[in-house]
């Protein structure tokens, strides 16, 4: 079976399965399968519960529902299964359900979503008793078949042992018999303290393909009688397709057909990409630009700073004391303004699906974080239903939120209809996926605070202007209007909790939601919210004369878990301690997701506009590490995507459209720029964090921090290109 | 049509001479672990061998690459045996989506074959490939492995 890609199963074994366990299926919680109509994986073995096949061979596959993008959490998530399984790691590979197998099953897998840094933290609990579960019934086999208790058998590596006979068996040998238990109804999970494989940095299941060409991503999907399309779709956002002159492009090299896909794209279908995009370059295009064309960068910002101002209607997320009195009676008082572009996540692959429909069939071939979602996308725009649909997950060439969406799959459905019977693979080129990416919010912040006599901040005041992703993506998250995601770093309690106490607090965020559409973008509203609170910190602690650190530690009496983070990076940095001649320091920390963070960076600058990062020091507490070699790829990992957007990044509107248009307009760090991250973790236990997205917060305020320390001068809004400032 | 040596194989495609190198690989001779990332050779994912220099294919014409010994990540390995830079990458998990890291294997073989042993600038200098997950911590370290072996 090639894992990552599509796994088979037997869809015979698997219609009867599900008929004889029926309805009442809690999502994953409850291991509904077993007793005499055993589920197979197409090859013919046996799965014990939903998440586990065992093979003769001793060989375990264990089933993934969330997505692999690169994060590492296909193998953390294994490792959370196999902890409880008690298999042998060395026989371990994996593979994923299609959402179409999961939904005739009731969501036997549970959510397949894969973003909010939830892979691992959102399925832990069932996916362990996935393992658990299926562990217990192949100890029970063993022990029936040699008719002694159950209680008197131990497993290691796959073996069960029964130490009073001196019996031994495999995994491999009892499946059979355990396929056909009943499951228990309830499995004690491991205490941490006994845990042999979470916490260990394991290598990851799925590189070796990384490194001969031979992984499969959604650009490399080939199907017998495959043609390929590629789009345009109006580059002003909310404009449509007005007209296009197909003669002109009528006998052109390869071209089989020019598709209009649905109100605002269109399409070239032709034997090559190169061919179908050569051909689209040719095609003379009308488009209904509308309203939005007259939208530029410059007419957003003014309509955010509008909303800046006090009497401009906001929502409160975050309160206590009375803020704005304490700042109108206190003794000293700075206000400051700070702002954030858009960003395009700017995935390496760029977006693709490849459809294949028939009156009676639809299927999907697609990188995605969301196979679920995709599902969904298909049904949709095929017109089929469930039954006659499946996606079929492949790697993504990186995800960062993005492929969390699905226009990319309903265009390739829409067209792939155009021509039933013909896969059909849709590649976005790299301008399309500039023109038409989902956005980080763009937003700006005007803050105040307040000092008493003795330069004690009595109050602060965090007014946000700008754009809510869930008014656009989730509305039905929205709490009276409210965009509660929006305050993500500055929330009263939660998973991403403010980490300071003042006396007196307001903040609030006056919602403007410009025509571009924002989307969830890797550490999402932590970004901005984490530069505004913290280099506002900075300049707080200025104000009132005192160390950074010194002037956090004082407010964070009351934040523990936020406290010692941003004390594992002062240490590690030796904040304690002058740094070297030339060298300036920048400190910050910001909770999201569940996990606590901090990062400090050491940078030079040279002729006031040349940044060189010489050390970066990142801390998280997760709660639990799973796999702490991956959280440390992960963690340097997110600094590249945080610095890149820091120095690099910002998308700007012209004529209602996106002005960059590749990698040459839209830069990323190069290996020269990237500084070893040294990271440390933290974990205190008793939770689960996320780690692909938290740490992305910090990287920029640190250095941010570090410039002004270094050269007397706050930047207050990004990138550093449109001030002349960049790497040395 | 044109005659394209990839691999140690020659392969007869039907492919106009001005088709980006890239395109004709991944398309018409059918190698797809060679990628698409920008196609104005800017990020390297699509780095191959022309004659053993990495060279950016999205920018490269099939004219121009014809007559010359054309190696991709297919064929970097000799046989069943991985190429140094392949082994050192699975050791030290250096991937993370891994699509740039084709384009990232090719440059680094190339480099090493100039220079067996890099300086941290050498590295510098000569990896220019865009890793949007940002690897590089991992990719600088593998390097190194590899020259003190």
């Amino acid at each position: 079976m090639n894992k990552h890609v599509s796994p088979r199963m037997n869809r015979r074994a698997f219609v009867i399965g599900t008929a004889a366990v029926g309805a009442g299926l809690a999502i994953g919680l409850d291991i509904p399968f077993g007793g005499p109509a055993v589920v197979r994986a197409a090859d013919g073995s046996p799965e014990i519960g939903a998440w586990v096949v065992v093979r003769p061979d001793d060989t375990v596959v264990i089933r993934i529902a969330r997505s692999e993008m690169g994060q590492g959490s296909l193998t953390g998530l294994a490792q959370l299964v196999a902890e409880e399984l008690e298999c042998d790691w060395s026989k371990v590979s994996t593979e994923y359900p299609t959402p179409g197998q999961s939904v005739a099953r009731k969501r036997v897998w549970g959510d397949f979503s894969t973003g909010g840094s939830r892979g691992i933290r959102s399925s832990q609990d069932y996916v362990r008793k996935g393992g658990a579960t299926a562990r217990v019934m192949l100890i029970q086999a063993a022990a029936e078949a040699w008719k002694v208790p159950a209680s008197e058998c131990t497993v290691a590596n796959s073996v069960i042992t029964h130490a009073p006979s001196g019996k031994t068996t495999t995994y491999g040998k009892v499946a059979e018999a355990a396929a056909k238990l009943t499951p228990p109804a309830d499995v004690k999970l491991k205490d941490p303290k006994d845990w042999k494989l979470i916490g260990k940095g394991v290598k990851r299941l799925d590189t070796a393909e990384k490194t001969t060409g031979t992984m499969i991503y959604g650009i490399d999907v080939k199907l017998p009688g495959m043609l390929n399309a590629a789009i345009k779709d109006c580059p002003v956002f909310g404009g449509k397709l007005k007209s296009f002159d197909e003669a002109k492009i009528t006998g052109m090299m390869g071209v089989k057909k020019v598709v209009k896909v649905g109100d605002t794209a269109v399409a070239v279908v032709a034997d090559t990409w190169w061919h179908a995009k050569t051909a689209l370059e040719a095609l003379p295009i009308v488009w209904d630009e509308g309203d939005n064309a007259k939208v530029s960068s410059e007419s957003i910002a003014k309509w955010l700073t509008e909303g800046l101002a006090n009497e401009q209607p906001a929502y409160v997320g975050n309160k206590n004391g009375d803020a704005k009195a304490a700042i109108a009676g206190a003794a000293k008082k700075i206000e400051a303004v700070y702002s954030y572009p858009y960003q395009n996540h700017a995935t390496m692959e760029p977006m693709n699906a490849t459809a294949v429909y028939t009156a009676d069939k639809c299927e999907v071939w697609c990188g995605t974080q969301n196979g679920e979602a995709a599902f969904a996308a298909t049904l949709e725009a095929s017109g089929l239903p469930a039954e006659k649909c499946d996606v079929h997950k492949v790697m993504p060439g990186g995800g960062f939120g993005r492929r969390g969406q699905t226009d990319y799959v309903r265009q390739a459905v829409l067209i792939a209809k155009e021509m039933p019977g013909t896969p059909i693979k849709l590649l976005w080129s790299r301008e399309e996926d500039m023109a038409h990416g989902r956005y980080h919010p763009i937003t700006q912040c005007k803050m105040t605070g307040a000092f008493d006599a003795d330069n004690n901040l009595v109050a602060l005041h965090y007014r946000l202007s700008g754009q809510s992703i869930l008014f656009s993506l989730r509305p039905e998250a929205l709490q009276n209007g409210m965009d509660p995601a929006a305050f993500q770093g500055v929330a009263q309690t939660g998973e991403a909790a403010f980490g300071y106490s003042v006396p007196n607090l307001l903040v609030e965020h006056a919602m403007r939601n410009p025509h571009v559409p924002p989307g969830f973008w890797r550490g999402v509203n932590v970004n901005h919210n984490a530069i505004y609170m913290e280099c506002f910190m900075d300049e707080l602690a200025q104000a009132a004369g005192q160390d950074p650190l010194e002037f956090r530690r004082k407010l964070m009496g009351n934040h523990p878990k936020h406290l010692a983070v941003l004390n594992a990076v002062a240490e590690k940095i030796g904040w304690s301690t002058p740094a070297p001649q030339g060298i300036y320091r920048g400190i910050a920390q910001v909770m999201g997701y569940g996990s606590y963070v901090a990062g400090a960076a050491e940078i030079s600058v040279t002729d006031g506009n040349k940044i060189k990062v010489h050390r970066i020091v990142a801390s998280t507490d997760p709660g639990y590490v799973v796999n702490p070699a991956q959280v440390e790829r992960q963690i340097a990992g997110s600094f590249v995507y945080g610095l890149s957007a820091l120095f690099y990044g910002g998308c700007t509107v012209k004529d209602g459209k996106i002005e960059q248009t590749n990698f040459d307009t839209y830069n990323s760090m190069r290996i020269n720029e990237m500084p070893k991250v040294e990271s440390v973790m933290v974990p205190s236990g008793g939770f689960w964090g996320g780690v692909g997205e938290p740490t992305i917060g910090v990287a920029a305020p640190a250095v941010l921090n570090a410039y002004f320390a270094a050269t007397g001068k706050r930047i207050r809004s990004v990138p550093l290109r449109d001030q002349n400032i960049t790497f040395a | 049509m044109a005659d394209l040596t990839i691999n140690g194989k020659t392969f007869t495609l039907d492919v106009e001479p001005d088709t980006p190198l890239l395109w004709a690989i991944r398309e018409n001779a059918g190698l797809t672990g060679t990628k698409y990332g920008c196609g104005i050779a800017q990020c390297g994912a699509c780095t191959v061998h022309i004659d053993g220099v990495a060279t950016r294919s999205c920018g490269v014409s099939v004219g121009e690459a014809a007559g010359k010994k054309i190696t991709t990540i297919e064929g970097l390995a000799s046989g069943n045996a991985l190429h140094k830079v392949q082994e050192a990458w699975i050791a030290q998990d250096v991937p993370q989506c891994g699509y740039c890291q084709s384009g990232m294997i090719m440059a680094v073989a190339a480099l090493l074959s100039e220079k067996p042993k890099p300086t941290d600038a050498d590295i510098d200098e000569a990896i220019t490939n865009i890793c949007r997950c940002g690897t590089f911590q991992q990719v600088r370290e593998a390097i190194h492995t590899i020259a003190s072996a």
